[in-house]
């Protein structure tokens, strides 16, 4: 089981991609190849209004930063996301405060 | 590999390219950045960073940067460059610019920005050490960017304001003397992705977090309008018939604060019956907002305990923009959210140290009030509009560029632009500009890359320095930041190093006191009792103490006026809503509403033609204006120039997604690439500004493909209201949408 994992709080991911210039500076990866991708979704409610979400997605690259957690560092998406809206830890501990969020996604990730 | 240094300083444009603030940290290894990051230490942006920042490694070593001084050895628009040393680039630049000011005066040389970067306080210095008047942000109609809505706060206010997120405490969210804004309308702004005038986007997601309510108001479905409380989907250009609307209703349900108003409001009757020309169903009709709506939204932001305003640049764009921003401010004045924990807090530069000189006040304190009264004299635009003669200090962008056209009143024959891509970026009547400026006799540019303008224009570029390669200061508003050099790229100089040379050049007398640009920096960095280096020994940031530069009440306390007394800082220290300044100016001193220039009511022959309203402007998070497009992890998330359109607008066009096509109108058209999107309405499409391709050929007649996407070139020019601030056109000007015949881009 994924001993590590990052918690996003849908309603504040604003897709402003921090986190994927973050995790392509941490491990100098070129144009094309990224450890998170961000994606937007507008959509029609029942009322006809729209809404606009956004919710960013570990890919296999991922590696949760774990040179950085060598240093005492969160990944370097989660320290620069502009609106505090993920959070890197223990799936255990992750998985309980998901429980207290009225929207979220628990990326349980292990590092291929 | 060596050893790496952490580094803390401040970012200011240039790499980042904004209005700066965030605290970032360096890492540095033999002498070459390899990392930026976040500084946690920092209490504006408290670690986070933003993608611009943290591609500064691709900015810093790009192949592409300028790295030494180069004059122009073929025609203008050759794009034939040889490099000079940087003594030969100045002895170049004295030489011409000296020749102008003898053969037509310092004035026939104008001193060009753009946006607010780490450029006003060193080009200030440089043009008026030359003797030139004419400091302007040339092609920007109307100065439509926050010059109008400083106006309008600085004569009703006696002072400028901004939406509290806690920015001038230290300990931020934390402070027990913060409150969170219950509601906080943001006005024609998308703060996800833009950090505008000396404020971080993301603050206002803070406040969120923390319970603020959203009244949007936005033409856009926007991440932040889909989640807003009220959302008031308002016509472009309406925004002084919303404000004026929402004021009625206030006024009227006598749901305002009566306590404030009695004791601190100067002329609350005359806005009453201002204001009632206003009533709702007009209102509605005007902005297209249902009525209910607005209705429900002015309740909720007069009936909060603390609620607060967050403006963007749409205010300006108005016609009459600082009738606009009047209008706005009288609804935080009438609901007593001045200077109060979550509503509008008064901002001054920390320890009223000015880095970026936003008032007339502030240039009378560095230059002395004999030299800025002599450049009104001779400044452009100021016999004309009487806002650009009392007001900041700047000529007239739309008066300018006719001048180098007709030479009237006095020839313009040289041009110094600093980081600024007039004829890629802010130029409206794009191509006007480009025609005009080609007849100037000398045009120097200090830039960091080549763009249309350096390409179309110059005869020498002066390389400039990204932030982690140069010394400078920062107060806009606060903290005082220190902005520390670490590294060196090829020549490249920092603006203020380029201009205190050039400076002493022109007035060696009057600049001899300072050996260096540190020297100069201590001197105005005075008030805070630091010298530069004290500051960055400290961490590089610090805020003002208990007194004129803190929050909150400072009306009550006594710490706004010169004389010591309670009250705000106007002739009769009450909040002036009938403007006395604006009166005595010839203008009317209450705000008004005028419709956009181009509309269905304006011009409906036009209409019929071209029934599309276009907004233009709006922010990427990726790039700042028309910077940007050369960095390769920030272009990967946006390749191309795409219009939002409605699917059933597509529908009507038969346009699909993806598709390239033409927006055209009278003046032209520009290419982009189709995005169906629900983002805007039907009868709106809206595209980014500022596009070029850095990778396409730059020589003329390409110009990097510039004429192919360069929006504003069709935009037309001024509609000069009475003050001359404000009214540009660059959200409101119709088109319709073509198909490419030959296809692709």
């Amino acid at each position: 089981m994924a001993k590590y994992g990052i918690l996003i709080d849908t309603d504040f991911c604003t897709g402003c991609h921090t986190c994927e210039i973050a995790c392509q500076q941490e491990h100098d990866y070129p144009v094309g190849l990224n450890g998170i991708k961000v994606t937007e979704y507008e959509y029609k409610l029942a009322n006809g209004k729209v809404k606009i979400d956004c919710l960013p997605f570990l890919t296999d690259l991922c590696d949760l930063c774990m040179g950085r957690q060598a240093e005492g560092e969160r990944p370097s998406c989660v320290k620069h996301c502009q609106t505090a809206c993920m959070k890197f830890g223990l799936t255990s501990d992750l998985s309980a405060e998901a429980a207290t969020r009225p929207r979220a996604v628990l990326y349980t990730h292990t590092p291929k | 590999m060596g050893k790496i240094d952490v580094y803390p300083t401040t970012a200011w444009s240039a790499g980042t390219g904004c209005h700066g603030g965030c605290g970032q940290n360096l890492f540095v290894e033999d002498g070459k950045l390899v990392k930026v990051e976040g500084n946690e230490d920092h209490p504006w942006n408290q670690g986070r960073s933003c993608p611009r920042a943290l591609a500064m490694t691709q900015y810093v070593y790009h192949e592409d940067r300028i790295t030494e001084p180069l004059i122009r050895v073929g025609e203008r628009g050759e794009g034939k460059f040889e490099p000079i040393s940087w003594d030969e680039a100045l002895d170049y630049c004295e030489e011409k610019m000296g020749a102008i000011r003898d053969e037509h005066g310092a004035e026939s040389v104008i001193f060009v920005q753009g946006t607010g970067r780490d450029i006003g306080g060193p080009i200030t210095f440089l043009a008026y050490s030359y003797g030139s008047p004419n400091w302007v942000q040339l092609g920007l109609s109307g100065h439509s960017c926050y010059t109008p809505r400083l106006g309008a706060m600085k004569t009703t206010l006696g002072e400028f304001a901004v939406a509290d997120c806690s920015q001038f405490l230290e300990k931020r969210y934390d402070d027990p003397e913060w409150e969170a804004p219950e509601y906080i309308i943001v006005w024609g702004q998308n703060p996800p992705n833009t950090c505008p005038d000396g404020f971080y986007g993301p603050w206002i997601v803070d406040c969120m977090q923390r319970g603020s309510k959203i009244i949007s108001v936005d033409p856009r479905n926007t991440w932040m309008s889909t989640r807003a409380e009220y959302h008031l989907q308002i016509r472009p250009g309406t925004d002084g018939a919303l404000a004026l609307g929402m004021l009625n209703i206030i006024i009227e349900e006598g749901i305002y604060d009566k306590d404030f108003v009695e004791k601190w409001v100067d002329g609350f009757d005359a806005i009453k019956e201002r204001a009632a020309e206003y009533p709702l169903d007009k209102v509605a009709a005007i902005t297209e907002i249902p009525a209910a709506d607005i209705q429900a939204a002015a309740r909720a932001y007069a009936n909060a305990k603390q609620a607060a305003i967050q403006w963007g640049v749409p205010i300006d764009m108005c016609p009459d923009g600082t009738a606009v921003a009047h209008a706005i401010s009288c609804l935080w004045t009438v609901t007593g959210n001045i200077d109060i924990p979550g509503g509008q807090v008064i901002a001054k530069p920390a320890f009223g140290v000015t880095a970026y000189p936003f008032s007339s006040e502030e240039l009378v304190e560095l230059y002395g009030k004999d030299l800025v009264e002599r450049m009104n004299e001779k400044r452009i635009g100021a016999d004309i509009y009487p806002m650009y003669k009392h007001f900041r200090g700047w000529a007239s962008p739309d008066v300018t560029i006719e001048q180098i056209e007709t030479g009237n009143p006095y020839p313009i024959k040289g041009a110094w632009i600093q980081t600024a891509n007039v004829i890629g970026g802010q130029a409206a009547r794009a191509k006007f500009h480009y025609d005009a400026m080609k007849k100037l006799d000398f045009v120097a540019i200090v830039d960091l890359f080549h763009n249309p303008t350096t390409m179309a224009l110059a005869d020498i570029i002066l390389p400039a320095a990204t932030f982690p390669e140069k010394n400078s200061f920062r107060s806009w508003w606060t903290p005082m930041d220190s902005i520390k050099k670490r590294v060196q790229v090829g020549e490249c100089r920092s603006d203020w190093e380029i201009n205190f040379e050039l400076a002493k050049r022109f007035n060696p007398e009057g600049l001899q006191r300072w050996a260096t640009v540190i020297d100069y920096f201590d001197e105005r960095m005075e008030p805070s009792g630091m010298t530069f280096d004290e500051l960055d020994a400290k961490g590089g940031w610090a805020m003002s103490p208990e007194g004129p530069g803190r929050p909150y009440r400072r009306h009550e306390k006594g710490h706004l006026r010169a004389d010591g007394k309670p009250g705000f800082n106007t002739p009769s220290g009450k909040v002036e809503l009938y403007n006395k300044s604006f009166e005595s100016w010839g203008m009317d001193p209450l705000p008004f509403y005028t419709e956009p220039p181009q509309s269905e009511a304006s011009t409906p022959e036009l209409f019929k033609k071209y029934p599309l309203v276009m907004i233009t402007g709006a922010r990427s998070n990726l790039f700042f204006h028309s910077e940007h497009r050369q960095i390769p992890w920030l272009r990967e998330k946006e390749p191309d120039p795409t219009v939002e359109i409605h699917p059933d607008t597509a529908k009507e066009y038969g346009i699909y997604d993806g598709e390239w096509i033409h927006l055209e109108n009278d003046m032209g058209h520009i290419k982009r690439k189709a995005l169906i999107s629900l983002k805007v309405k039907p009868n709106h499409v809206q595209t980014l500004h500022g596009w070029f391709k850095p990778e396409a050929e730059g020589a003329e007649p390409n110009l990097f493909n510039v004429w192919d996407y360069q929006v504003n070139q069709i935009i037309p020019g001024p509609q000069a209201s009475k003050s001359g601030f404000g009214g540009g056109q660059y959200k409101t000007t119709l088109v319709r949408l073509a198909k490419i015949s030959e296809g692709g881009a």
